[in-house]
């Protein structure tokens, strides 16, 4: 065990993982996060908190991060590289590892032009694929990014997205090969919306056997309205969603019913995908669907539970 | 080179108000040829200046000029005398003239009449693109011609984000993806297998990061007494 966090247990274990997703709040009342993550319990093995996501600042995700461990459950905790230099990102997984966080998961981040404070610096001293690097030689070669000894060992479990949408496409099996090659252990995939390219490029993983070293774990988003998809759709780099989902989603009575709904449908696909040990439920500003979800899937509960 | 863009006008009529004879003086090199800042935007300048102190009232002697190089004493030397003349001088140089302009005439009050913008080229009439930021450690041996930390918006090392789009960085429609380009380029030129290189994490401290830069060049200085 590289972690021993319950997410680690259930992937090692041959379990097809369940993992959900939080924002933290705008504000200093963490309650609303809280009650999500309640809500979820028996539905989820671990909660992703997300690290002042689409650039607009929001309680820190290793604060929500520690506030979950009080409660039991296993967060996962993001870290982005644009706000902070390596000196507070190892600062920050000392602090998320002392404090019971074990999962760590590294990412880019959006570019702060497009978030709250666009007049913001960006730090990107390190990027992604370095911060795999950095824990991974903190964890297993107990030294830091300067090559100083760490005083206590560090337990992590690496975590990483990658995403079949973007560009070069051609580029993206290796781009994510180069990021198990950094240290990435397990990883979530950008929101799924295109079948058809998403199949081509999970051959392409498999084809290389990425999935054998790497978890790898379906992102799906469930649509809510047809102005939410349409916006995605154009305006949002690196996803792709398909005229047939928005026409889908145009035809029917009950546009939520049918969003959820087809996320549900994209759940039962992916398993049928060879590669993929685990689904990512982005329910954005819509967490309280996220027990529905897993219940239609059908075969996902009872949730493993280890001591 | 280094490129510059002219302040608004407004910020300049309200900096150089309380000054009664100002010199504007444009630089001859970079900003010259990125029409910003040479002899032709300094005499345009100080028009405009003399036209809005007409209209509003407020008589100025004003006269426009430029030298070589606004940062190198040497050609501030041929105009010293002449500038001292004046109540304020309004540089049309980069960052770099206005400071060394300051450093060489103490004395003096020198108002910068630009924004220094970057370092880059013309890519088309009328279209300059940023392409370098001196970081002090060129990695385009690596990437055979096309600077990651420059070209990417978040100064990737190990390829592109998951924000590449179709050649487009996730920043806006019409900022292309660094990424994109080096890709393209290596496979172009055969080298594709620096894509799979990990990178270690950039030595900043050779940038901005380690605090003002100085080169000292044992071999070049003047030493004193010989
Ligand atoms: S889209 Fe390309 S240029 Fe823009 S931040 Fe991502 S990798 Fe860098």
């Amino acid at each position: 065990m590289f972690a021993g966090s319950n997410l680690e247990k259930v992937l090692s274990n041959g379990h097809f993982a369940v993992t959900g997703e939080l924002g933290p709040m705008r504000g200093t009342d963490l309650g609303p996060c809280l009650e999500h993550a309640e809500h979820m319990r028996n539905h989820v093995d671990a909660y992703n908190i997300t690290c002042n996501q689409t650039a607009v600042v929001r309680i820190a995700s290793m604060a929500a991060a520690i506030k979950l461990v009080e409660r039991g459950m296993d967060p996962v905790m993001q870290m982005t590289v644009r706000d902070r230099n390596r000196i507070m990102l190892q600062a920050d997984i000392l602090g998320g590892a002392a404090c019971g966080v074990g999962n760590f998961l590294c990412i880019q981040g959006d570019h702060q032009t497009l978030g709250s404070e666009p007049q913001a610096k960006g730090v990107y001293d390190v990027d992604s694929t370095q911060l795999m690097r950095i824990i991974k030689n903190m964890r297993d070669e107990n030294v830091f990014a300067s090559g100083d000894k760490l005083e206590a060992p560090l337990k992590a479990f690496i975590g990483g997205v990658v995403n079949p949408f973007a560009d070069p496409f051609e580029y993206r099996v290796d781009r994510f090969a180069k990021k198990i090659e950094a240290g990435v252990q397990f990883v979530q995939t950008q929101c799924i919306y295109d079948m058809d390219r998403l199949k081509e490029y999970m051959k392409r993983v498999v084809d290389k056997g990425l999935h054998e070293k790497c978890y790898i774990m379906a992102g799906i988003t469930p649509l809510k309205a047809v102005g939410a998809a349409m916006y995605m759709k154009n305006n949002v780099a690196g996803i792709i969603i398909p005229d047939e989902i928005v026409a889908r989603l145009k035809g029917a009575k009950d546009k939520k019913k049918e969003g959820l709904k087809m996320a549900i449908e994209q759940i039962q696909q992916i398993r049928e995908i060879e590669g993929f040990k685990g689904v990512h439920i982005m329910a954005i500003a819509w967490e309280e669907m996220v027990p529905h979800i897993v219940e239609e899937v059908g075969g996902l509960l009872p949730r493993p539970k280890f001591d | 080179m280094i490129i510059g863009e002219r302040k608004p006008l407004e910020e300049v009529f309200n900096r150089t108000d309380s000054f009664k004879k100002i010199c504007v003086l444009g630089c001859e090199t970079c900003v010259a040829v990125c029409l910003a800042g040479g002899d032709k935007e300094a005499q345009e300048t100080a028009e405009a200046i003399k036209m809005h102190r007409e209209q509003t009232n407020n008589p100025v002697e004003i006269k426009a000029s430029s030298i070589q190089r606004q940062c190198e004493y040497e050609f501030i030397d041929e105009v010293m005398e002449e500038l001292k003349e004046y109540d304020v001088i309004l540089s049309l140089a980069c960052g770099v003239g206005v400071q060394t302009m300051a450093t060489k005439v103490p004395e003096m009050f020198i108002l910068p009449g630009l924004n220094t913008s970057f370092l880059g080229y013309p890519l088309e009439q009328g279209v300059w693109m940023e392409n370098c930021k001196a970081c002090g450690d060129c990695v385009l041996d690596r990437t055979y011609g096309i600077c990651p930390v420059t070209r990417c918006s978040k100064s990737m090392m190990n390829g592109p984000c998951g924000g590449s789009s179709e050649g487009i960085c996730e920043v806006s429609k019409d900022t292309e993806c660094g990424w994109a380009l080096i890709y393209d380029r290596l496979k172009a030129l055969g080298k594709l297998e620096y894509m799979d290189e990990i990178i270690p994490p950039k030595n900043w401290s050779t940038s901005f990061h380690g605090g003002p830069r100085k080169i000292v060049r044992e071999d070049v200085k003047i030493v004193r007494g010989e």
